[in-house]
């Protein structure tokens, strides 16, 4: 069970937690002006990557907050967590 | 390849069988071949396997990053059915269970495939209606499924507690008594020492680095920890690796994975008939010929590499099972371990082209690939093949997620996912 970090309130157990999938996946503005293609990319294509990933969490046992963090998906080690807005503060690019 | 008989095995039995030969050699690569499957799972081998045997296409690899069943087919809980709810997955699935049927004949291997019955639990109305549109949904397919009070389905599994002090008491149950179990170690080696016995090449410990395009985009090749290995057809079987292999040919994939976990009991004498699943309390147990318990516990709830999995989710399964199944109470587990599986928006796998010419794939079978592998692998051969879908996994494209016609079979499996 991963000991997650929320923003909020500290090292919680995962129990507590729901997964929200891949972070910064974002809406397009005019959905109207992208073709389906583009709108299936928004709804389901994934980065899915082995290696580092930004995802959502929301501590529904909890705050019930949602915010980020940052995991490495083979060793399953939380790096960060960060408040929804906010760029992690070792992520580079993402 | 020797074929094994009462003959062979008598005849070995006065030779303390030290006359057995290799199942499949273990070959360097070649410059060149007519197609690559990526991936020496069951359903990497059994495309080879069918892609030699039914459309002539012996010059042909096989490449496996591991060792061959290492992956998901090494890892399952081994369970065979057909009783999906559209018209498309039952198509699929119980072109798979027919083939199952006459497989360890036709691979001239025993792969144990046992016809015990699979019994999905209902606990609620909800269940109710949803198992019995199954029944009706699979009987107009013509696929057996029935519908069983508590009292039947005590009677066709008597360790079950169909007690209403339950916290979640049984109040039927469908069966499907053509379901069952298959070896799956077996499966991949059947497959492989069938397909190697036509020529296919099988090479492990060799992974797919990255791809060649040729000037117009298609492929030309592959790049791979054992050099460039050239081919005009490739076809990508790698299961929970799908979306790492994909992203080195440029491709984003609508696929999640996870680990799914699954576990081991110590072996004990036969005492437990067939097989039992429920998607409401999430119990999923059968018995091995080797005695020992075998179940299948859920997926962690975040993208994950690791094969492992967080221990509450087989604690999860156990408390029902000790609930449905009091006598298991006290029994010890040996082992627990995680596969990665990848899962599509639907549920349901894509099996076909991409848009890269001469790339194709076939993934996303999820938490239940199992089942599928002689399907599967059956009509992968023909699409490569030839080069455009076989009847069977036309639905099962790509596109379906930019043309919004899904197969949402989301409700299918009894793993909450």
């Amino acid at each position: 069970m991963l000991l997650i970090p929320c923003p909020y309130c500290g090292d919680r157990p995962e129990i507590e937690f729901r997964g929200g999938g891949e972070a910064h996946i974002a809406r397009p503005r005019d959905p109207q002006a992208i073709d389906d293609q583009a709108w299936a990319e928004f709804l389901f294509y994934r980065t899915n990557p082995k290696g580092l990933m930004a995802e959502r969490w929301n501590h529904a046992h909890g705050c019930q907050r949602w915010f980020n963090a940052l995991r490495d998906t083979v060793s399953d080690r939380i790096l960060e967590s960060y408040r929804m807005g906010e760029k992690p503060a070792g992520g580079g690019s993402l | 390849m020797r074929r094994f008989s009462l003959k062979s095995l008598i005849s070995e039995a006065f030779n303390a069988h030290q006359g057995w030969e290799r199942q499949w050699r273990t070959p360097e690569p070649k410059a060149a071949y007519d197609a690559v499957i990526v991936g020496g799972g069951g359903h990497g081998l059994a495309t080879a396997y069918y892609l030699a045997k039914e459309h002539g296409l012996t010059n042909i690899a096989v490449i496996e990053k591991g060792w061959l069943g290492g992956g998901n087919t090494g890892r399952n809980t081994t369970i065979i059915r057909s009783n999906y709810l559209y018209e498309e997955s039952e198509a699929i699935y119980e072109h798979a269970m027919k083939l199952w049927a006459g497989l360890s004949q036709e691979l001239n291997y025993n792969v144990m495939y046992s016809q015990r019955g699979v019994l999905m639990l209902a606990h609620n109305s909800h269940d109710v209606q949803s198992f019995k549109r199954h029944v009706y949904a699979n009987r107009l397919a013509g696929i057996d499924n029935e519908w069983l009070t508590p009292d039947e389905a005590k009677e066709f599994c008597p360790p079950l507690n169909i007690s209403p002090d339950l916290r979640y008491p049984i109040v039927g149950a469908a069966l499907q008594r053509r379901g069952g179990v298959a070896r799956h170690d077996a499966v991949a080696w059947g497959y492989a020492r069938g397909a190697d016995a036509m020529g296919v090449d099988i090479i492990q410990n060799c992974e797919v680095t990255g791809f060649r395009r040729d000037a117009g985009g298609a492929i030309a090749g592959v790049e791979t920890s054992k050099g460039f290995i050239a081919t005009k057809r490739v076809g990508v079987v790698a299961a929970g690796h799908t979306s790492v292999v994909m992203a080195r040919a440029g491709l984003r994939m609508p696929l999640e994975s996870f680990p799914l976990q699954a576990l081991v009991s110590e072996p004990v004498k036969p005492a437990f008939p067939c097989v039992v699943m429920s998607n409401a309390v999430h119990a999923y147990i059968s018995q091995s010929d080797k005695g020992e318990l075998v179940i299948g516990a859920g997926t962690d709830q975040y993208i994950s590499y690791s094969q492992q999995g967080g221990l509450h989710i087989p604690i999860h399964t156990l408390d029902a099972i000790c609930e449905l199944f009091p006598q298991f109470s006290r029994m010890r587990m040996l082992r627990s371990w995680g596969g990665i599986v990848d899962v599509t928006p639907d549920r349901s796998p894509i099996i076909g082209k991409t848009p890269i010419p001469g790339l194709y794939v076939n993934c996303g079978w999820g938490t239940g690939g199992f089942k599928a592998t002689p399907g599967s692998g059956n009509v992968f051969a023909w699409t490569i093949a030839k080069g455009e879908p076989h009847p069977i996994n036309a639905p099962f494209t790509l596109d379906r997620f930019r043309t919004g016609r899904l197969i949402d079979e989301a409700a299918a499996a009894a793993v909450a996912h």
